[in-house]
């Protein structure tokens, strides 16, 4: 699975620009997903009511996807609990304290050319590269999932 | 209700966007993440799509001046480099090279039920709950809260 998709994920992320763009011409708001679903605790009623929307919509898509073609959703096989949880741990803190994921700083903050987005991707990048380096080609651990 | 509208659409392109390009595969996100092994380097490709239609429509949008639907726009409030920042991306980087899943598509693959996937969910939403446990009693402390920044109308 795991070869060269130029057309598909060009087009992919063409549409994940048009989601952003939507969401920032017509409401104001950045679309972090992070922020959207980790903030809802903390929000007024009217800033939580859109963040569920928006989440809502999220998981239409997804049963959207997988109505039309499973294979474009995550297998299984591609992790274990363990690593779920350990991994999960890290993204749902990190994202938190560093305000942001590859969505709202990648994709948004970089297009605002926020210094603060294009430090923290430039970082998750060099941190997400480097893990995979160390357990892929230091303890060459997991390397053959494809 | 517009606006809860766009909201909604907003959510249902992003997902879709996310299965087309790949995203929502573990395994070939850390192909890209993957250097110096068999590299794929699509992902690259899937935010210089994003990037590219995001430049356009952000900066037409910043012209305009106020967004079609609502009174402001919601940005940031912090501008600097700080080691929260940079903390934050360092921990969230390292997940996301270990999983291979960044917020936005674990969310959408979670509606296959597959157990890791699940798993990975609800580990992230108790990350994110410690963090907030952490940030009340650093707040509570010093008496004067971290500035929570998004919500600052400009």
């Amino acid at each position: 699975m795991n070869h060269f998709t130029p057309v598909a994920s060009s087009l992919g992320g063409l549409l994940l620009g048009v989601a952003c763009s939507l969401l920032f011409v017509a409401n104001g708001r950045i679309l972090g997903i992070s922020g959207i679903l980790g903030e809802i605790p903390w929000v007024t009623a009217d800033e939580r009511t859109w963040r569920l929307v928006f989440l809502a919509g999220l998981l239409t898509g997804g049963f959207a996807l997988r109505l039309v073609d499973r294979s474009t959703l995550a297998f299984a096989s591609e992790q274990t609990a363990a690593v779920a949880i350990v991994s999960g741990l890290l993204v749902g803190f990190g994202t938190r304290l560093g305000n942001g994921c590859t969505s709202g700083h990648g994709l948004c903050g970089i297009a605002r050319l926020s210094k603060r987005s294009i430090v923290a991707t430039g970082v998750f990048m060099a941190t997400g590269a480097a893990t995979v380096f160390v357990v892929r080609h230091v303890f060459h651990l997991g390397g053959g999932v494809s | 209700m517009i606006r809860l509208a766009v909201s909604y659409l907003s959510g249902v392109l992003f997902a879709i966007g996310l299965g087309i390009s790949g995203m929502t595969h573990p395994s070939k996100v850390l192909a890209f993440l993957d250097f110096t092994g068999a590299w794929d380097p699509s992902l690259a490709l899937v935010m210089a799509g994003g990037l590219l239609v995001n430049f356009v429509f952000f900066r037409l949008a910043r012209r305009r001046g106020a967004p079609l639907f609502a009174p402001a726009f919601a940005l940031p409030a912090a501008h600097f480099v700080d080691a929260s920042l940079v903390g934050g991306a360092c921990l969230f980087g390292i997940g996301w090279g270990l999983g291979g899943f960044c917020p936005g598509p674990a969310l959408v693959s979670a509606v296959t039920g597959e157990t890791p996937v699940l798993a990975f969910v609800g580990s992230m939403l108790l990350g994110m709950t410690v963090f907030d446990a952490f940030e009340k009693r650093a707040s509570s402390k010093t008496l004067e809260a971290r500035p929570r920044p998004g919500l600052e109308p400009r």
